[in-house]
């Protein structure tokens, strides 16, 4: 591999320098095919499933098992398309998702008359700032801007509004949906801005990384995705203790645990596409997977305390972006503020 | 010109509300109707008439506000571009009621959507709706009166804003109602408003 990359290297220095550094490699092609394939077979087997009149599997089952491979393929697809074409789409791609979700967000809480400007603000100010930050790479200020600042801005600027009533509920629930649904989804396409280092082990130290960080973007979506999927699969087919009833009554301690198992084992598979070592990239898979159980456990008993089942239903025939990126969410910053501590190059 | 603001301006309403449409026990239908729903925010009309399908928005005419829509360039331009029957609040009449004034514009094509509650609302009850539909259903008795229950868009743009926050918002189109016979306003418009928040539990 090393030698692979090398002379990938030199090739490339001989030559006229390019304008444009190609986002992909090799490496990452070929786990992004194997991908899109593998989704492609699963939403074949899916379609043959639905189509066969007596199975022994329950339809709504298999009708959830559609749902999940199509959102997945659609979110793989355009993640493949904008990496194609440039880390400043993929960044704006991630914005539009989390105004969607923030929009689907503040939509199920209740707010008051008096946190419209607030919203107004977080919306067209905060949102497209950090995403901004982050096409810029400013890490000193994308990563306190909404903890700190959002977080003063939004009780200062209710309390000018003169409207006190549950005043530390609202403002609590706006910092909230802020921080999920834009804070900790940006650390996703930060990925791509990471400049890091691998570990060789005939040198015995660490060395640049010549890889392209949107493998490891993409690692990292499509561990979370398998980990979604290997829950619900032990969920069901080993699922014996429940892990809180009232919040969701289908997540069960084995699914915690054999995803979160089974997805550090399929993170050693695609190990290739990243900085990491094999246990590295076991070791990363497996706290994604931890994150993403838990932040769909949270999505579900904030679910719960509003009253509705899905986000998606909230409004009608809305496809429920919340819904799908919860995991997503809760995984992001802690993936990468691991790889950086990790595999920082500086 | 207006080729190209109206779709643009439709757009804009659809993505700044989020807006879903469902038609409940009703269907789209370009016969002649007058659409009543509650009235929280000045997006009310736009987004309601953006909300239907191309064929009927070509022929639904908003009821507004005079004051409010002919106040400024802006305003009055999009009032027409929507083709909105401006209703002077101040200066009703009994001889040249607005009533008539709307049937005479319709004519037997165009259908109609109006606020009756007369004002925009900002607490979580409607109001007692104004006799303004009722003598819509006398005059004609053979239009189809469809109720619409608009949800979250008082969230979107409040009274006393004027920035909107894109939240969702859900559009409901329910069952038409008509004036039974010997049926009295007050009983009328009880049956209006309960058909309009049925849609709201619905």
């Amino acid at each position: 591999m090393q030698h692979f990359l090398a002379t990938f290297q030199n090739t490339a220095a001989a030559e006229t320098p390019v304008a444009q550094p190609a986002l992909l490699d090799f490496w990452t092609t070929v786990m992004m095919l194997g991908v899109l394939v593998g989704l492609t077979i699963l939403l074949v087997i899916g379609q043959v499933l639905k189509r066969q009149p007596e199975s022994n599997f329950d339809p709504a089952i298999i009708r959830n098992f559609n749902k999940r491979v199509i959102t997945w393929l659609t979110i793989c697809v355009l993640l493949v398309m904008s990496l194609l074409f440039n880390k400043i789409v993929t960044v704006v791609l991630f914005a539009l998702i989390s105004l969607w979700a923030l929009r689907e967000f503040i939509t199920m809480t209740p707010t008051r008359r008096g946190d419209h400007g607030t919203l107004f603000w977080l919306i067209v100010g905060f949102t497209p700032f950090q995403y901004y930050m982050v096409a810029m790479n400013y890490y000193d200020l994308y990563t306190i801007v909404i903890p700190v600042y959002a977080s003063l801005f939004i009780p200062g600027r209710i309390a000018f509004t003169g409207d006190h009533k549950r005043f530390l509920e609202r403002s609590a629930k706006i910092q909230f949906g802020l921080l999920i649904c834009v804070y900790a989804l940006s650390h996703t396409p930060a990925l791509l801005y990471l400049d890091l280092v691998y570990w060789d082990s005939e040198a015995q130290k660490h060395l640049p990384w010549t890889g392209k960080t949107a493998g490891l973007l993409f690692y990292f979506i499509v561990v979370v995705q398998v980990s979604d999927m290997l829950h619900f699969v032990w969920d069901r087919l080993a699922g014996k203790h429940i892990i809180a009833p009232a919040v969701n009554s289908t997540k069960t301690w084995e699914g915690v645990i054999g995803a979160a198992c089974c997805t550090a084992l399929f993170g050693m598979l695609i190990q290739f596409a990243t900085p990491f070592t094999w246990y590295g990239a076991g070791f990363m898979a497996l706290v994604i997977s931890v994150m993403a159980s838990s932040g769909s456990m949270t999505m579900s008993a904030i679910k719960r305390d509003r009253g509705v089942k899905d986000y998606g239903t909230l409004v009608q025939g809305h496809a429920g972006v919340l819904d799908r990126i919860d995991s997503v969410c809760f995984a992001a910053p802690i993936f990468f503020h691991a790889t950086r501590f990790f595999l920082n190059a500086n | 010109m207006k080729q190209i603001t109206v779709p643009f301006l439709v757009l804009l309403a659809k993505a700044l509300s989020g807006a879903t449409v469902r038609w409940v026990d009703c269907q789209p239908d370009i016969c002649q109707r007058v659409y009543f729903a509650n009235h929280t925010s000045h997006l009310d009309a736009l987004v309601l008439w953006a909300s239907l399908p191309k064929p009927i928005r070509a022929r639904t005419r908003p009821v507004a506000a005079a004051d409010y829509w002919r106040g400024g360039p802006v305003r009055r331009y999009m009032a027409r571009a929507f083709n909105a029957l401006l209703i002077d609040r101040k200066k009703i009449k009994i001889r040249n009621s607005p009533i008539d004034m709307m049937l005479r514009e319709i004519g037997d094509t165009q259908s109609l959507i109006v606020f009756p509650e007369g004002g925009r609302n900002h607490t979580d009850q409607m109001k007692p709706f104004k006799s303004g539909l009722f003598y819509l259903a006398k005059k004609r008795p053979d239009l189809e009166l469809v109720p619409v229950y608009i949800d979250n868009l008082n969230r979107v743009m409040p009274k006393g804003e004027f920035l909107p926050v894109p939240l969702l918002s859900c559009i409901s189109i329910g069952a038409p109602i008509w004036l039974e016979s010997g049926e009295g306003k007050n009983d009328f418009l009880k049956r209006a408003e309960a058909a309009v928040l049925k849609m709201k539990d619905h």
